[in-house]
């Protein structure tokens, strides 16, 4: 058997002419663009899920127990028309708002004192492993007893439900910022909070976004449960105590326009709020997709 | 004591900014009678005869590094000497602690023996008078814009106020042939523009020596041909002393005036090469060649020796 050897050929040269065979770009089909549109998609999932609610609801035809979405609408459009839904919406966001801001605080505070000392690093760990798990809801009687029947005891578990997961994904962040990033930072003298400001936090930037997401829907959950269980924070109710007494009314509608509202609010910040946030910041820089 | 010298390095800066802003593109050699930009003779407290004491001077240094288990030794009582306006290379196989030595001098790692001096004072911490290039590419800030990015250590270290920060950044990346990208974010350009944009930062900022960890390893090898010769060239124009790290033999010997070779486990000076005629143009000449050789001789003579052993 021989080895096989390659047969040499001969070479060649060309000039080429410039290229007008076919044009270098094209745009997308129409269609293609429209769905391109996130809105568009997830805007026709919702129609899909309120079509399959109203099916549902015909089927059952039981008003007391699941009225139709045509039903909750009304309900929803009446509640918002009245006023009396959006003042419920006022109150409960004023609360969450200063619960969350105040969490937001303490857990950069938290996280900040991890990265820049051993000791702050014990502390951050020990912590959040004792109180991430305890849920909010279970301090409520015990701050209830501190702060009294009102915003104060709010505030509290609101700070508890924000506080943790946020610090725990703030700092897992910080951690994983890369070494040569770091070392670059080192290199132009930045220290301290400086470096933590200019280098760590938008370096982390994603992780500490889907903290606040955490963050943002536990303050919602805990705050809607708290007002759940005692109602009205000084006389006046948020939209947890708004869908208790209609509950308790047996307005079944309009325990749905309240659900409703809650789900519209989030849907509402996640696409305005954090959308447009991801959108300015890691999207644009190329650290999410 | 570090704050001190950081800021008696940003001192010398004006007379540099002037000779690299003032002049633009225009001036390609400074002439050979002005003072070359990294050695300023006005300013400093020096003897006139000591215009010849080196820049930067790593005196007889041991490095260690700890894992979890044991206390490494990197590299043992290492002496080296960089005048101004040297192109200094620290060759040497992986594990001779080359890469270890050039963040000691960065500052990021302290010698347990020896010491390291730029300008007569001990380097103690990172500071912006000594400029790292690294190899990777997540060194430049992804939130920031390349404009801003070469902005950054300038601001950062106080050095020069917005909008003079602006003019500069935007001077050296038209040097580095990246003004049309300014304003794109670094995720949008390829390796040997972020590389590009990364020594227009590390100029921009006039570092009294602008180290570089293997800045072109991560390239493809036309690409890094293309940024040794563009590194050349702005040298050729800016005059800045440079301390190169590489594993290159033919890196060392066109990038380098002067190549220093040290041994592996631990790295020690095994050698100093001098390598001031040869530029990308004498790759394949007989004396480039054999000079090479020698270095790789000098090398791998260890493994050989192992070998026949």
């Amino acid at each position: 058997m021989s080895a096989i050897v390659p047969p040499i050929r001969p070479e060649y040269e060309r000039t080429l002419e410039p290229f007008t065979e076919v044009p270098l770009e094209r745009t997308l089909p129409l269609p293609a663009r429209i769905w391109a549109q996130a809105g568009v998609r997830k805007g026709l999932i919702l129609v899909v899920i309120a079509v399959l609610w109203e099916l549902a609801a015909r089927w059952q035809n039981n008003d007391l127990l699941l009225p139709t979405f045509t039903a909750t609408a009304r309900a929803l459009v009446e509640g918002l028309a009245s006023g009396e839904l959006i003042e419920k919406v006022r109150i409960s966001l004023a609360v969450l708002l200063q619960g969350y801001l105040a969490g937001v605080l303490l857990a950069f505070a938290l996280t900040t004192l991890a990265v820049s000392t051993q000791i702050g690093r014990d502390l951050l760990d020990t912590l959040t492993s004792m109180f991430n798990p305890l849920p909010a809801i279970a301090l409520l009687p015990l701050a209830l007893l501190w702060f009294g029947l009102g915003r104060g005891s709010l505030v509290f578990v609101l700070i508890h439900s924000v506080l943790w997961p946020l610090a725990l994904n703030t700092y897992a962040g910080f951690q994983g910022v890369p070494e040569t990033l770091r070392m670059a930072g080192r290199n132009y003298g930045l220290k301290g909070l400086r470096y933590v400001l200019q280098i760590l936090v938008p370096a982390a930037l994603p992780s500490i976004l889907s903290g606040l997401k955490i963050g943002w829907a536990f303050a919602w959950r805990t705050l809607i449960a708290a007002e759940l269980v005692f109602g009205a924070s000084s006389g006046k109710g948020g939209l947890g105590w708004y869908i208790f007494q209609n509950r308790n009314e047996l307005y079944t509608d309009r325990v749905f326009a309240g659900l409703a509202m809650v789900v519209l609010i989030g849907l509402l910040v996640e696409s305005l709020g954090f959308k447009t946030l991801e959108r300015l910041t890691v999207r644009r820089w190329g650290q999410q997709r | 004591m570090s704050t001190a010298k950081a800021s008696s390095g940003v001192d010398s800066f004006p007379l540099w900014g002037k000779v690299g802003l003032g002049a633009g593109r225009a001036v390609t050699k400074p002439a050979p009678s002005a003072p070359t930009p990294a050695l300023p003779r006005e300013g400093r407290e020096q003897d006139p005869k000591n215009d010849l004491a080196p820049l930067l001077q790593v005196d007889g240094v041991s490095l260690e590094y700890r894992t979890p288990e044991r206390v490494v030794r990197a590299t043992h009582r290492v002496s080296f000497d960089v005048h101004a306006a040297d192109r200094f290379v620290l060759l040497g196989p992986s594990g001779c602690g080359k890469s270890t030595l050039l963040k000691a001098v960065g500052g990021f790692i302290a010698p347990v023996e020896g010491e390291i001096r730029l300008d007569g004072q001990r380097v103690t911490q990172p500071g912006p008078d000594r400029i790292v290039v690294f190899q990777e590419f997540d060194q430049l800030p992804p939130w920031k814009t390349v404009k801003q990015n070469v902005m950054f250590p300038l601001l950062a270290s106080r050095t020069l106020g917005k909008k003079e920060a602006a003019e500069r950044a935007l001077h050296y990346l038209d040097k580095v042939g990246l003004a049309k990208f300014a304003d794109v974010h670094p995720h949008q350009l390829s390796g040997g523009m972020k590389q590009r944009v990364a020594i227009a930062r590390a100029l921009a900022m006039q570092p009294r020596v602008l180290l570089m960890d293997e800045p072109f390893a991560a390239l493809d090898a036309l690409t890094r041909r293309k940024m040794q010769q563009e590194l050349l060239e702005l040298w050729d124009e800016v005059r800045f002393t440079l301390l190169f790290v590489t594993h290159s033999i033919e890196e060392a010997l066109v990038v380098g005036n002067r190549v220093a070779l040290l041994s592996p486990h631990p790295g020690r000076m095994r050698a100093e090469v001098n390598s001031h005629g040869f530029s990308l143009a004498s790759l394949g000449g007989a004396e480039f060649q054999s000079t090479a050789q020698r270095i790789h001789d000098m090398l791998f003579e260890e493994e050989h020796a192992e070998a026949e052993a």
